[in-house]
């Protein structure tokens, strides 16, 4: 597809806005619908756009490999991460109330971080999929 | 009642894409109509205010995973192999399974009854502390990342879990090298 002019120009337009659109779901979901998950979920898919566009080896520039795959441990080790700096600040396992000395900012530090970690192994789970299928691919053109 | 509406017309537009698939044979058809299925059922949770959902089912039902099953179809061609054995007997199993579970839904308290048990065993405390104890207006992700977060690093390490295991199933093995070929 990446002679499709139009496939590129709607790409190059649309792309930026569903990553904003991402962040935005991401840190906007204390007050409105989203979270990591979902926010998670869009980076990857507009990641994966770029790929099915621009082609695999265009991507794999764009976000490498390694990357990915240390994204993939990173998410989850941030989420026990929290958990075990709760338990060094005095309180039991994922309670974020001792993260700040404001009980309130603790839980919204505790929230922010967590849901950091569920976006970052999401984003990397998907997209390492979604590498691993398109290389197979192209192995068996080769 | 519109929302009634919109939602008994997309369910029966998503039953009328489940009866295409089970027909076709061609392959990328049953993957287009599957991420459109996605859609349907996106809309309707939309139609139902479950956006945090819905925006998920978008995302990875008809986005993520159409793309994965079209990289698969590259991988084993396009037309379904003829069914070795008469689908009469799996048919059966469907409906009666399908039977008992709408017969399992007559035991079900009316959708969004504020006096089901579920919602009254704990939904309460959320929704009256739940703002005040998280500073978090949103309740689905207090509920979520605070009060539940124990089951949410699970789910995390379950995505974690199935990544891994792609990986492990996928993964290019490295050609006998240049370097280090024996």
């Amino acid at each position: 597809m990446r002679k499709d002019i139009v496939l590129r120009v709607v790409g190059k337009i649309l792309i930026p806005f569903a990553l904003v659109f991402a962040l935005y779901v991401q840190f906007h979901g204390d007050f409105g619908p989203g979270g990591g998950f979902q926010a998670g979920v869009i980076i990857a898919a507009a990641i994966i756009f770029y790929g099915v566009i621009f082609g695999l080896a265009a991507s794999r520039r764009a976000v490498p490999e390694a990357l990915v795959e240390s994204m993939v441990a990173l998410g989850v080790l941030i989420y026990a991460g929290i958990g075990v700096a709760g338990l060094l600040l005095g309180g039991n396992y994922l309670d974020y109330f001792v993260l700040d000395h404001d009980p309130v900012h603790g839980q919204h530090r505790g929230i922010f971080w967590v849901e950091v970690g569920v976006a970052v192994t999401v984003s990397g789970v998907m997209l390492k999929v979604f590498y691993l299928f398109a290389g197979r691919g192209r192995d068996l053109e080769e | 009642m519109i929302e009634t509406t919109v939602i008994a017309v997309q369910l029966a537009l998503m039953a009328g894409v489940a009866v295409a698939i089970a027909r076709s044979r061609n392959l990328f058809a049953v993957v287009v109509l599957s991420g459109a299925y996605s859609f349907l059922m996106a809309t309707a949770l939309a139609a139902l205010d479950a956006a945090d959902v819905a925006m998920t089912e978008a995302a990875v039902g008809a986005g993520v995973s159409t793309v994965l099953l079209l990289g698969a179809l590259h991988l084993v061609g396009s037309l379904e192999a003829k069914p070795a054995r008469s689908p009469a007997g799996p048919l059966i199993v469907v409906v009666l399974t399908g039977l008992l579970v709408v017969y399992g839904t007559f035991g079900l308290s009316a959708f969004s009854d504020p006096q089901a048990p579920i919602h009254r065993h704990v939904v309460p405390r959320y929704l009256e502390e739940g703002p005040k104890e998280t500073g978090v207006p949103n309740v689905v992700t207090a509920v979520l990342a605070s009060y539940r977060g124990y089951d949410t690093l699970g789910e995390t390490t379950v995505v974690f879990t199935a990544g891994i295991g792609v990986i492990a199933l996928l993964r290019r093995r490295k050609r006998p090298g240049k370097a280090e070929a024996p």
